[in-house]
């Protein structure tokens, strides 16, 4: 029998989850097809298929659909609600799944995480693999051994982040999600231009127990991700000399959030919107002039 | 503290009636009416906005500075499942540091009332005798209920009254006399006198009319000056409306009523955020139940609905069913939207003498 070839998007949940669930699929034998960088004219499949007003990183992912639709079996899609009941996430990631189910004519395997209601990962693991003849005891022990390994690439990545910070040179913290920031068609290049800068980048995402410190700022809020990126603020705002707020045009959570924190806090910052007519003249022209006003401050 | 209390929330619809009879039974503070929305208020809350916020932030911003300004000095504020749980902490930020000083309660969070949490924040507001307060929330409530059974029959019959304005008048009648009600007893016996009256207007309403139906998010819906009065435009071309999102469906019935929809739905899953998946499972029950058109409005930004829109395009599509998507924004321009309505309309009585 051929390997069943499973496709993972690279959009939204793939850069936090993304690791595991390779490494747990290719585990069980499966053949992961991971979709390739995002480029032009994945943005521009994207495009066709979502409404317009949809946000930038979703039409991203929707492209990376439209990428894999021929070159795999299943489509392997995360569909998360919740963490908990503080820990929400925004209603692009709830409603994934129907979304995608509705515009692609695709068998998809569907991860549904809403905690709240208990459905975690490894029951939704341990149903799907039973789908295709695993025994609960394989894939339970699957599930940890995976689980160890992303934690430990995660774990790296955290300690280079962490030894960024007591660098001499100027320190930025980039709050944003990993899904704008680490695509390389969308925010990659920022970061490049701010590595040849000889910028220290700090990664607001790869911090741990970032989530209750966001308290500082916030009493109410419930995204979980747009708490741990302002926990990081909290974290390091006495190590670092400029905050830089990334989001995509027209992000539900950050356009609150983000407002809300740069009304609090007082550490320079530049806030970035970016939407896919890309044009990087304007944004290093204001990269610059921030840089240029940190060198003057420090 | 402060020393007089003055409330004041934001409005929507006719929703300010039984709120402020509430509010006025329980507490001895006093009730600030909140000026009616105008291009004023839109253009305060346009101003100190974030830039792509959704529009009912900058509504209700725009409405409390106003309320502010007549001298408010509590402000109450609901929250729902998407955004819109999280409004009141950054209008809080907004409006302190223009240098206004007030008290914001607020009473949802994360999409769930936190009774002890309420209790807490109703205490700043003064002193409340909770079985007191009890029996004028039942009142209330039932107040809603009545009121959006009459709003079901007014849309409905609207578009075929035989005098001018007949519909509206009396609904204006029948609010200022609820307003009034003494007891539980008194608001039974006058929903029932008004509701024989409303049957009594003359009205000449063909069986084969045209039906349309509003779905879409909760604000735009039920706010008639955030849609541009979008019903009563639709009325004057003689056309049957169903809406299905009122203030009843949301607080009580929408709990039960989504499992139902997300078994019964051949195109949903999950719930997709606040009103999303109950939208799609409407779309295709109003399209089985040969509906001549569906109008979806929304505001700008508003996720949710951005999802479920190449959805409910395919179901549409499927039953050929006109769609109409109308999407709201502090600078929507009056006479396009009139535009298009017409041009719908006239599509939908083209497709029916075919």
């Amino acid at each position: 029998m051929d390997e069943i070839k499973i496709g993972i998007p690279r959009g939204l949940y793939y850069y936090y989850d993304g690791f595991f669930l390779t490494d747990f699929f290719k585990r069980l034998g499966f053949e992961v097809i991971v979709s390739i960088e995002t480029n032009r004219e994945l943005i521009n499949q994207g495009n066709y298929y979502a409404s317009d007003e949809m946000c930038l990183s979703l039409k991203t992912y929707l492209g990376h659909v439209a990428y894999l639709k021929d070159k795999c079996d299943y489509l392997l899609l995360m569909r998360i609600d919740n963490y908990g009941l503080y820990d929400q996430m925004c209603t692009n990631f709830a409603s994934l799944y129907d979304i995608v189910n509705n515009l692609f004519d695709l068998k998809i395997i569907d991860i549904n995480i809403d905690e709240k209601n208990k459905q975690n990962m490894l029951k939704e693991l341990i149903k799907i693999g039973k789908q295709f003849g695993f025994k609960k005891s394989k894939i339970i022990e699957t599930y940890k051994i995976s689980q160890i390994k992303s934690n430990k690439y995660i774990k790296r990545l955290k300690m280079i982040n962490n030894n960024k910070l007591k660098s001499n040179n100027l320190k930025i913290l980039m709050v944003s999600h990993p899904y704008n920031l680490e695509d390389r068609y969308i925010g990659y290049s920022i970061i490049q231009y701010l590595e040849e800068m000889k910028i220290e980048i700090v990664y607001s995402y790869l911090f741990d127990h970032t989530n209750g410190l966001s308290k500082q700022y916030s009493n109410n809020l419930y995204w979980k991700y747009s708490k741990e990126s302002i926990g990081a603020i909290e974290l390091v705002k006495d190590r670092i000399d400029g905050v830089i707020f990334i989001s995509s045009f027209p992000c539900g959570p950050d356009s609150l959030v983000n407002e809300l924190v740069i009304r609090k806090m007082n550490l320079p910052y530049l806030n970035l919107i970016l939407d896919d007519i890309n044009s990087l003249t304007g944004t290093i022209t204001r990269l610059e002039s921030f840089i240029d006003i940190l060198y003057a401050k420090s | 503290m402060l020393k007089a209390k003055l409330i004041a929330f934001p409005q929507m619809g006719d929703y300010h009636v039984p709120i402020k009879y509430l509010l006025k039974n329980i507490s001895d503070s006093i009730i600030i009416d909140a000026p009616n929305i105008t291009a004023k208020t839109i253009e305060l809350g346009n101003r100190y906005s974030p830039e792509f916020v959704c529009t009912p932030f900058k509504y209700t911003l725009g409405t409390y500075i106003e309320c502010l300004e007549l001298g408010a000095n509590v402000l109450i504020q609901l929250g729902g499942g998407c955004r819109y749980g999280y409004y009141s902490e950054l209008q809080e930020q907004i409006l302190k540091d223009l240098g206004y000083n007030f008290i914001l309660i607020n009473l949802i969070t994360a999409g769930r009332a936190n009774f002890k949490d309420i209790i807490k924040k109703i205490k700043k507001i003064g002193k409340i005798n909770y079985f007191k307060a009890l029996a004028y929330l039942f009142i209330t409530i039932k107040m809603i209920k009545y009121m959006d059974k009459i709003d079901v029959y007014i849309r409905e019959n609207m578009g075929f009254e035989l005098e001018k304005n007949s519909f509206k008048n009396l609904k204006e009648e029948m609010l200022v006399s609820f307003s009034n009600i003494t007891s539980y007893l008194d608001l039974r016996k006058k929903y029932k006198q008004y509701y024989n009256k409303f049957k009594s207007l003359s009205i000449d309403k063909p069986d084969d009319c045209l039906k349309v139906a509003i779905i879409g998010e909760l604000y735009t819906i039920m706010e008639p000056f955030a849609n541009y009065e979008l019903e009563a435009e639709l009325a004057r071309n003689r056309v049957s409306i169903t809406r299905y999102t009122n203030a009843d469906y949301l607080m009580f019935k929408k709990k039960r009523a989504i499992q139902k929809f997300l078994k019964l739905s051949h195109y949903v899953k999950y719930r997709m955020g606040a009103d999303a998946s109950d939208n799609v499972y409407r779309c295709e029950y109003l399209c089985q139940h040969h509906y001549d058109g569906i109008i979806h409005i929304k505001s700008s930004f508003c996720t949710p609905e951005i999802a479920i829109m190449p959805i409910i395009s395919k179901i549409c599509g499927k039953y050929k069913v006109p769609l109409l998507f109308f999407s709201f924004d502090a600078n929507t321009s009056e006479v396009g939207m009139k535009t298009r309505l017409e041009a719908f309309y006239d599509m939908l009585k083209m497709k029916r003498n075919k």
